[in-house]
């Protein structure tokens, strides 16, 4: 384990520790210091908050405004009038890229862990000579700015149309996200490995014969529930989010959710109110997952920061 | 020989990722590079005839030719002005939440939370919201965050923000994702603190140490591998950042105009690809002088740690 890792990532599925400790007089948290610096640091978290929610704020009273009959001078007040007309007509337009974005997140995200898995099992426990070069040639490709090679991508994958026709869209994209997702995902499993399987098991299978398939498939994988988590909730919500790749890769007919979605805000389209509720539709899924599974998609918000 | 048997199993393993990494990014790259240092001719008409004229010589001098345009030379200063304000946000409203939260306030999980959220929703629908909050309008017709400004009696922070010709532009186009990204930044600090033991601010205070010295000679110092993973990880977003802006501005703003959306432009306003490739590589190696020193460097201390 890197000391690094043991920094940033105290336990695989602990990313943010509570915090455990009492103070020296006893106190429980959020009681220490006087009362002036205790409001000082609320007051200071209440404003906070109040500006991160501000956008969600505006999107939700947008949303449920009528359509056109928003003055200007009233955009930051409640409806006067509450109109559900701007969700529809946005779920309308959204509904089928919805439905695309689906499949390619469900998709992506279990192509890539299913190989992140397998590399970061070798990675950590199966070492092959030169392993580290390849697996920092790996990482790499995480951090490399998509432009550098999207004018030849594009070339591949039109040629790819060509000779496959039912190749375009999101059929494209399933295959870049895979691909662009292994270095994030076998990072995630190797990090996870390297303190979850104990060194001893290994030894004693190894001794007893087993392979290096069967140790994985039988030692290993059943241990791996909580890196697939992590893996699955990050590659859904990438590829749920990305639109750099749609924008080059698809097109309105067969385009993902961000796609359809900068069309439908995009332009000189006046109706605040379905734009508003578009944004929020489109924001839905990634937001539920967020709220159901927060702490594994911090883990691997985490894990992206750990080399 | 048996050796060579114990680990080619590995390498099997992982040879699928190997090969479609290879070809996807590193072949790729290379095919990008390629088509940067191409000649290339276009179109124009003379004199009533069609005829090809040379546009770029090919070789470095592309290179030179994209150094020395005003247009690239603009988006390269909207980029520097971009990251640093990024940059110096994020750490500052991360590093300032972390530390209201270290402790454990009340609620704590709920404001972690929240201030996270934003990090869950993609570019792409966050733009659209915040092209509405920074509208340039000022006085009569404002909308978004100068309308907010004049209900709160602030009139004076009214501003036209990102459309602004002033040169410091870009700065208001770091605000969304500064709100973005923060709740990350403030995750790895949180993470950090967490990481250091109780004992040694017990230490601290039992050696008379004030909380501000506390912070400042004991806590602070041990969080600078966190710092500067943050910083590269926020830093290489900024240089790739392309989703927001393009949401934000416009599929061809000038004024908005960075290295990632420059190269939009070139490759479909402009129809000029070899251009576009040339840009395309520089970008990626300003981020490859940020990020290979880090990877061999993080490298080097995972050896040392006796892995």
């Amino acid at each position: 384990m890197t000391a690094t890792t043991d920094a940033v990532l105290p336990e695989p599925l602990e990313p943010i520790p509570e915090v455990r400790r009492y103070t020296s007089t006893g106190r429980a948290p959020g009681t220490r210091g006087s009362l002036l610096s205790r409001s000082v640091r609320y007051g200071l978290l209440i404003a906070f908050t109040l500006a991160i929610l501000m956008p969600l704020y505006v999107l939700l009273v947008t949303s449920f405004k009528p359509t056109g009959g928003v003055s200007t001078a009233e955009a930051w007040t409640l409806p006067s009038q509450f109109s559900a007309d701007g969700w529809r007509s946005a779920m309308e337009r959204l509904a089928p890229s919805m439905g695309r974005s689906l499949i390619l997140g469900v998709m992506v995200a279990i192509l890539s862990s299913m190989l992140g898995s397998m590399n970061g099992f070798v990675f950590s426990r199966w070492r092959f000579p030169g392993a580290q070069t390849v697996f920092t040639l790996f990482l790499f490709g995480m951090f490399i700015p998509y432009q550098a090679v999207m004018i030849p991508l594009t070339g591949m994958m039109l040629s790819a149309e060509q000779a496959v026709p039912w190749f375009t869209g999101i059929a494209k994209l399933i295959v870049v996200h895979t691909i662009f997702g292994i270095p994030i995902c076998t990072l995630i499993f190797r990090n996870y490995y390297a303190t979850a399987v104990p060194n001893d098991i290994l030894e004693a299978a190894k001794i007893d014969g087993a392979g290096m398939w069967r140790i994985y498939r039988s030692i290993v994988l059943p241990i791996s529930a909580p890196a697939f988590v992590v893996a699955l909730i990050w590659q859904f919500t990438s590829a749920w989010n990305d639109f750099l790749f749609a924008l080059f890769l698809t097109n309105r007919n067969n385009g993902p959710v961000t796609f359809m979605l900068n069309e439908l805000a995009g332009g000189q389209n006046p109706d605040y109110p379905q734009i508003m509720a578009g944004v929020l539709i489109a924001s839905l899924p990634t937001l539920l997952v967020y709220i159901l599974l927060g702490r594994y998609f911090i883990g691997g918000l985490m894990s992206g920061s750990v080399k | 020989m048996s050796r060579v048997k114990t680990w080619l199993p590995g390498l099997a393993l992982v040879s699928p990722s190997i090969i479609l990494i290879a070809v996807f990014v590193y072949g790729l790259i290379g095919q990008n590079v390629w088509t940067s240092l191409n000649a290339s001719t276009r179109r124009v008409v003379v004199g009533g005839k069609i005829v090809e004229r040379a546009q770029h010589e090919g070789g470095i001098g592309n290179y030179v030719n994209l150094l020395s345009s005003s247009g690239y030379q603009h988006a390269l200063w909207n980029l520097l002005v971009l990251t640093v304000v990024f940059l110096a946000g994020t750490m500052f409203f991360g590093l300032l939440w972390a530390v209201l939260l270290e402790k454990g306030v009340r609620g704590e999980g709920v404001f972690r939370s929240i201030y996270l959220f934003p990090m869950a929703v993609s570019f792409i629908a966050a733009g659209v919201v915040w092209r509405w909050l920074l509208s340039p309008q000022q006085g009569g017709g404002a909308i978004g965050l100068n309308q907010l400004f004049q209900k709160l009696g602030l009139d004076s922070l009214q501003s036209s923000w990102w459309s602004s010709d002033s040169r410091w532009n870009m700065a208001a186009m770091a605000i969304p994702a500064i709100w973005q990204l923060s709740g990350y930044v403030m995750a790895l600090f949180l993470a950090g603190f967490r990481g250091i033991s109780e004992d040694q601010r017990e230490a601290a205070r039992i050696d008379g140490a004030s909380e501000l010295q506390l912070y400042r000679h004991v806590l602070f110092p041990q969080l600078s591998p966190i710092a500067l993973s943050a910083l590269i990880i926020i830093g290489h977003m900024s240089m790739k950042m392309f989703d927001l802006i393009y949401a934000i501005a416009g599929p061809n703003s000038y004024v908005a105009s960075v290295p990632a959306t420059l190269m939009w432009t070139q490759m479909f306003n402009q129809g000029d690809k070899v251009m576009a490739a040339v840009n395309a590589t520089i970008l990626l190696v300003i981020v490859a002088v940020v990020v290979v020193p880090y990877l061999i460097y993080t490298n080097r201390t995972e050896k040392e740690m006796g892995r």
